[in-house]
């Protein structure tokens, strides 16, 4: 049976705007405050798996080795979409897991800060001058507002919309208030690019975006890197008494892409690859969901956050709103929800979610988390989506070592 | 000889068919029946390679939508970007001539495909595009 496979150090840098920092200067701060963490050097590294997704094809790992620590390891540079951190630090995770290597680090980074929305194309500043069919819908000039939308925003609207069309029609406020407790929550994290609270009203009178996302209820583009070092049981207890007591274990790592399903062609279902996922990590982690003390999911929008209470299994079929309404996902809640302020006020800049996330998860479970500290965290669960479809599921637990 | 034909037409898309009775085409699976918009190389589903054209209905039922009031550069605003059940088979649309505001757009309301233009090249070829219209 293949060894255990623990996060030894991990960290992330504070999201928000670094104009003074590249790319590749946020992605060794991460890295190097992960070594730091961890109590190790780059010559212990087996391997490294990079992402950046706005540059992935310019070798950021190879970049990122010349300026924390070139010795000839290999790099796996990954591209995922928001699923790409998740991404990086699973191909670490089964590197480990195969046994060719003892310990392998992980980073995501990515500079995202005045990006605007994503997704939409646009339409350049005139329509063709002669209607000609291309690609493969033989479209004769650009579809994005004429058939649907193609930005973000609407798309993961229309997610959540269509939960309410399934289980009973979902309020514009109800969606709104996911979006009120993400923001409280961000006030007591340091390092969220936004940490303001705001009121009901505030986020519901804001500019409206894409119906029932406000800007408010929509993820920040920012700046930001996350990086872990991962090391294999056997290696970790040849090591100090401190780092194995600070360790995390890895429980379950799963990343499943999108089945094939009736609509999923004219609408990404994020739904079922996250329900699949989840479902294989507690399988693996011998864990169930009222078993978790707390949960970052990936809420890019409110309407998204609605419907992954129900795809990870945190509440009934059908009954998110249910355990929304009943304070269930509030930090001091049953099952609490993004208690680092989610996408929405943390902020997500691309590559650096799937690890940041799971950093947020172990700063609880080693009881380091200070004001925002879940008290007694033993378990905690890691979710991240990347569209096209990509979904990425962390089980963490606390040390036992 | 002079063309007395009347202007020609060309559909947004190419699943779009014009006439008296415009309506939509999918390539339909002929081993496991999933629908595609677009060509493909073999069925997502079951792997298959033969497809058959199947016209699809022309009126259905909103299943979910969004009013996208900020959007890329170039993409007028609001518009009403939906997924249509047409009888079993999804579309993705926009509502058309009704207002865009969640007063007049609802889950579950029944809608029907309509056509409209969307102008003349420099041929003077004609662009017609679709969304779905309240039935």
């Amino acid at each position: 049976m293949a060894d255990n496979v623990w996060i030894l150090g991990i960290t992330m840098t504070k999201f928000g705007k670094h104009p003074d920092k590249d790319v590749v200067d946020l992605g060794a701060m991460a890295a190097m405050g992960a070594l730091a963490d961890a109590g190790v050097t780059m010559r212990e590294m087996g391997v490294l798996a990079a992402g950046n997704l706005m540059n992935a094809s310019a070798g950021f790992g190879q970049q990122l080795q010349k300026q924390i620590g070139q010795t000839g390891i290999p790099v796996y540079n990954v591209a995922n979409a928001c699923a790409t951190g998740a991404t990086a630090l699973r191909t670490v995770i089964m590197a480990i897991k195969s046994g060719e290597v003892d310990m392998g680090l992980a980073v995501g980074v990515e500079k995202l800060a005045g990006a605007g929305l994503l997704g939409g194309g646009g339409r350049g500043k005139s329509d063709a001058k002669v209607w000609s069919p291309s690609g493969r819908y033989g479209a004769v000039t650009p579809t994005d507002g004429r058939v649907g939308t193609d930005a973000m925003p609407g798309t993961f609207a229309q997610v959540g919309m269509e939960y309410g069309h399934k289980y009973g029609e979902v309020s514009f406020e109800t969606f709104a208030k996911i979006s009120e407790k993400n923001h409280a929550h961000s006030t007591l994290n340091p390092l969220a690019a936004y940490s303001k609270r705001f009121t009901l009203d505030e986020i519901m009178n804001d500019m409206m975006i894409a119906y029932p996302n406000t800007r408010a209820m929509c993820s920040a583009n920012c700046d930001g890197a996350a990086a872990a070092v991962v090391v294999s049981e056997a290696k970790l207890r040849t090591l100090s008494l401190e780092q194995q007591r600070r360790a995390v274990k890895v429980s379950a790592s799963v990343l499943t892409t999108d089945p094939y399903e009736e609509a999923c062609q004219i609408l990404p279902n994020v739904n079922t690859l996250t329900r699949n996922a989840a479902k294989v990590a507690y399988e693996a982690a011998g864990v169930g969901p009222s078993d978790l003390d707390l949960v970052e999911l990936h809420d890019c929008f409110a309407t998204a956050e609605l419907v992954h209470y129900d795809n990870l299994m945190l509440c009934p079929e059908g009954g998110a709103v249910d355990f929304f309404e009943s304070g269930a996902p509030w930090r001091d809640g049953s099952t609490p929800v993004n208690v680092s302020g989610g996408l929405q006020s943390k902020g997500h800049p691309i590559s650096a979610t799937g690890i940041a996330n799971v950093w947020e998860i172990c700063h609880h479970l080693r009881g380091e988390a200070g004001d925002r500290q879940i008290e007694g965290a033993k378990v905690g669960l890691a979710h991240v989506i990347g569209l096209g479809s990509a979904c990425g599921v962390h089980i963490l637990e606390k040390s036992g070592l | 000889m002079t063309d007395t034909s009347a202007p020609a037409q060309v559909p947004l898309v190419d699943y779009l068919v014009l006439g008296d009775q415009p309506h939509l085409v999918a390539n339909q699976c002929t081993g496991c029946g999933a629908r595609f918009f677009d060509r493909r190389n073999a069925c997502a589903g079951c792997f298959g390679t033969e497809f058959t054209k199947v016209d699809i209905a022309t009126e259905g039922e909103v299943r979910s939508f969004t009013i996208v009031t900020f959007a890329a550069p170039g993409v007028p605003v609001p518009f009403v970007a939906a997924v249509v059940d047409c009888g079993g088979t999804s579309v993705r649309a926009n509502i058309i001539n009704t207002d865009p505001d969640p007063q007049h757009v609802k889950l579950g309301m029944k809608v029907r495909l309509a056509t409209y233009s969307l102008g003349s090249d420099d041929n003077g070829t004609e662009a017609i595009g679709f969304g779905f219209e309240p039935a």
